[in-house]
């Protein structure tokens, strides 16, 4: 609410500093109208489209969160124990779980592999560029795709792609996405695989803005690549990091298509996620007010996340 | 030039020709990575040209190469769906674009009262992930509000919902608040009325910035596969990506189909980012940063 008022004497400022070019009252009533409603032209077809597609959604969620979603008969009010039922369910809890693990996993490897890749590729030559470019594909392609291709690369024979590529070092074969042993971990470095060109770029961007002179102070000093690298370039890039580390832990936690598409939760729901089990619940089942109670755990869980970090980063600038 | 030269980078690599070790240490890790990333993708390309791909047998380059697969898939209604989605790409993308195009004027070249909410209003559905909203989203869809209309199986049912996206309006955003007002009251001051700035001075300055707004958008609507799925309600509603799972778990239709396929959903994105690669790379760091 402070917000609110603080917003309108900003503006209500703002608007008697603009409008005081000294016309006469009348005309000058007639133009601030006119001023305070062309914006809302302009902004009226986004809103209507975030009012309809996301903000009905989202009081629709929080709603059906709340109810026994009943076609035909009615919805009836249950209070929490949609939260309660799917909280309890054990095949959620083991999906949360898993979720967890995976949005981890996910971001760390990325970020690991990025980091790498970004020392490895960092420079002005062209032939670099050129690199990075393909480097950069994954990112680009649907994950959709890239979960296609990757069922037919985890063949699990010894004949299959990766297989044959585990066998030169001697490794394998493995059964990749058909054993409940290996299928998460299979499902993880598929999405370390997109993810990591993508944290290159940021880390990259990262590495640009160090001051040059550092390095230089650093090898008079005599330090070496490592003493370099841990005192000079991991405390530059910080905040970078902070910022991957956010952004990567909320796709994690929201990941839904590269799970749907390389096992569809399976073998035996060894990786079923979050998402995927909400999914499941909704459209398959039929459950939609304990599928919305999840939907709406989910989104306080990003959102806490987010805030969290963004408070974090604040404070420390 | 000379600057660039004399750079040094985090692990210390240098260009002059005496450290040649390091050069092709270098070298043989960078056609490492290369390979590492795009070898996956390259299997697509031989696979889908290939007249018979087995899934054991999977290669770099097509042993037997043909046009079979797309003959084959043209069967199965693969142009059906392609065709879904550059109509969906391509409609959503322009709606996606002249939405944030007018979004972004006002909030960038107006004062008003409640612009502040506004503001808040956009950056909340950006942090708003869109998997939260599916399921109330899909009866949303299947019952709009005061219309009462239901979208679900049209494409207008997947276009909408993609037609305004924080993220571009607020990339959109922060650009135009960089056009110097004094062009601005010039026009005024000749009589210029609003529609006017709007479509001769302020549009055609933003010109870079629907650059990276269009590949950006391009590739989130390339990469739906949630919505898609839940506004259709058969088979023939299917984008090219949705298509591929029901391609695939289909008995009679073998890998070269799939490959086809995915062959067919991959380029239009590779195409994309390889012609405006700069902006997007460039656009990945400023849009992260301020986010």
């Amino acid at each position: 609410m402070t917000a609110v008022r603080t917003a309108g004497e900003d503006v209500g400022a703002a608007a008697n500093g603009g409008g005081a070019v000294g016309s006469h009252p009348v005309g000058r009533r007639r133009k601030r109208r006119l001023t305070s409603v062309t914006p809302w032209l302009f902004l009226a077809p986004a809103l209507l489209l975030f009012v309809v597609f996301k903000y009905v959604p989202m009081a629709e969620g929080v709603r059906l969160s709340l109810f026994q979603v009943r076609p035909f008969l009615g919805d009836l009010f249950v209070g929490l124990d949609n939260y309660v039922r799917i909280l309890g369910d054990d095949r959620f809890q083991a999906a949360i779980g898993r979720t967890f693990l995976l949005a981890a996993g996910q971001t760390l490897g990325s970020m690991l592999i990025g980091f790498a890749l970004a020392l490895l590729l960092e420079g002005h030559a062209r032939s670099l560029w050129f690199v990075r470019s393909a480097v950069f594909l994954p990112v680009v392609a649907a994950t959709a795709v890239i979960g296609e291709i990757w069922r037919l690369l985890y063949y699990p024979a010894p004949e299959g792609f990766v297989n044959t590529v585990l066998s030169f070092v001697g490794l394998g074969p493995v059964a990749f996405l058909d054993s409940p042993d290996s299928a998460l971990w299979s499902v993880m470095a598929v999405g370390i695989w997109k993810g990591a060109p993508y944290d290159m770029v940021l880390i990259l961007a990262g590495l640009a803005g160090i001051d040059r002179q550092q390095y230089e102070a650093a090898e008079i000093d005599g330090a070496s690549t490592w003493h370099r690298i841990r005192y000079v370039t991991l405390p530059a890039l910080r905040p970078v990091v902070t910022i991957l580390l956010t952004l990567a832990a909320i796709r994690g936690l929201r990941t839904f298509t590269e799970v749907y598409v390389l096992t569809g939760g399976g073998p035996a729901g060894s990786t079923d996620v979050w998402m995927t089990r909400v999914f499941s619940v909704a459209f398959e089942r039929n459950e939609l007010g304990i599928a919305s109670a999840g939907s709406v755990l989910l989104f306080l869980i990003t959102f806490a996340l987010t805030v969290t970090v963004q408070l974090y980063r604040r404070r420390k600038a | 030039m000379s600057v660039a030269q004399k750079c040094e980078t985090a692990l210390g690599w240098r260009s002059d020709r005496s450290a040649w070790v390091s050069r092709g240490v270098r070298l043989l890790l960078c056609v490492g990575a290369v390979l590492f990333f795009t070898g996956p993708l390259l299997t697509i390309f031989s696979g889908a040209f290939d007249d018979n791909p087995d899934p054991t047998q999977l290669s770099l380059v097509p042993d037997n190469p043909s046009l079979d697969n797309f003959r084959a898939a043209g069967e199965n209604r693969i142009w059906h769906y392609l065709g879904n989605s550059l109509i969906i790409a391509g409609g959503a993308l322009l709606l996606q674009l002249s939405v944030s195009v007018f979004a972004a004027y006002a909030l960038a070249r107006k004062k008003f009262r409640g612009q502040a909410i506004v503001l808040l209003a956009v950056l909340t559905t950006m942090m708003l992930p869109e998997e939260v909203i599916a399921i109330p989203l899909s009866l949303v869809i299947g019952d709009l509000p005061v219309l009462h209309v239901s979208l679900k199986g049209t494409l207008l049912g997947v276009i909408l919902p993609l037609g305004a996206w924080g993220f571009s309006i607020f990339v959109m955003t922060e650009f135009m608040k960089e056009i110097p007002v004094e062009i601005e009251e010039a026009a005024t001051v000749d009589g210029a009325g609003e529609l006017r700035i709007f479509a001769q001075i302020v549009l055609p300055l933003c010109k870079p910035a629907l650059g990276v707004v269009a590949v950006f958008g391009f590739t989130m609507i390339w990469e739906q596969y949630l919505l898609p799925l839940i506004v259709a309600t058969d088979p023939s509603d299917y984008t090219l990506t949705v298509a591929l799972l029901s391609l695939r778990s289909d008995d009679q239709v073998g890998p070269g189909i799939v490959l086809a396929g995915a062959l067919l959903a991959l380029v239009p994105s590779l195409l994309v980012y390889l012609s405006l690669q700069k902006s997007f790379l460039r656009g990945i760091t400023t849009g992260a940063i301020k986010g």
